[in-house]
């Protein structure tokens, strides 16, 4: 498993490569992806720009114990999640989580697991600036 | 005892603090330590806590030199 917090902007793509030439050749038979990207609306208001805020080292650990909760659950070839603090633009991807099994099953439930609890649970904050001013987001959208 | 206490977001700018290191007494709970570390600041209702960067209770205890945090509902991902 591979957890990153980082404020430099990154390619999901090419750490999906880097991570999956690490795992163990033959044992996956499914990959299952979600990528998070910062959209320019929210709650009715143009987003020009957002500044993630987040707990440095809680962080890192529950991001941790969400993979090897998964990873022991569905018993996952390998598990990544990569997170954007900083200052992030329209576009930027914020999150990406991606779990690898030997069926394509236990790839989907276990990356849907870890990317609700992500957002449930792990302590990041985001602050938007509108066109109305600088404002926190109070809560993620439900689904 | 001293511990370590952290704010973060809204709550950290409505607050006017990111963190203080508290002298107290021994046998507190998180509750006893918000009121000490805030001044008695009317508590948020949806305020979440950790000891020790794991999520915990109000009525949790804690130790000398645990570092504690107070924070708004989570909104990464």
């Amino acid at each position: 498993m591979k957890v990153t917090v980082s404020s430099i902007p990154f390619d999901p793509w090419s750490m999906l490569e880097e991570y999956q030439q690490q795992l163990p050749s033959g044992q996956f038979g499914g990959s299952n992806i979600f990528v998070g990207t910062m959209r320019d609306f929210n709650v009715g208001d143009s987003v020009a720009e957002m500044t993630l805020e987040h707990y440095p080292g809680m962080t890192e650990k529950h991001l941790e114990k969400i993979c090897l909760q998964a990873i022991d659950r569905w018993q996952l070839v390998g598990a990544l999640i990569v997170h954007r603090v900083g200052l992030l633009l329209p576009d930027d991807p914020i999150v990406l989580v991606a779990a690898w099994s030997a069926h394509r099953k236990e790839a989907f439930e276990a990356s849907r697991f870890m990317i609700e609890d992500l957002k449930h649970s792990a302590p990041f904050w985001k602050k938007e600036k509108t066109t109305g001013g600088i404002r926190w987001v109070e809560s993620n959208t439900p689904s | 005892m001293t511990i370590t206490v952290k704010f973060f977001a809204s709550l950290s700018e409505q607050l006017g603090k990111k963190e203080i290191s508290l002298n107290a007494q021994d046998n507190l709970t998180l509750e006893n330590v918000w009121s000490q570390a805030t001044n008695n600041a009317v508590m948020p209702t949806k305020l979440l806590m950790a000891i020790n960067m794991e999520y915990a209770q109000l009525t949790d205890p804690v130790n000398d030199g645990d570092e504690v945090a107070y924070f708004p509902p989570v909104t990464g991902g």
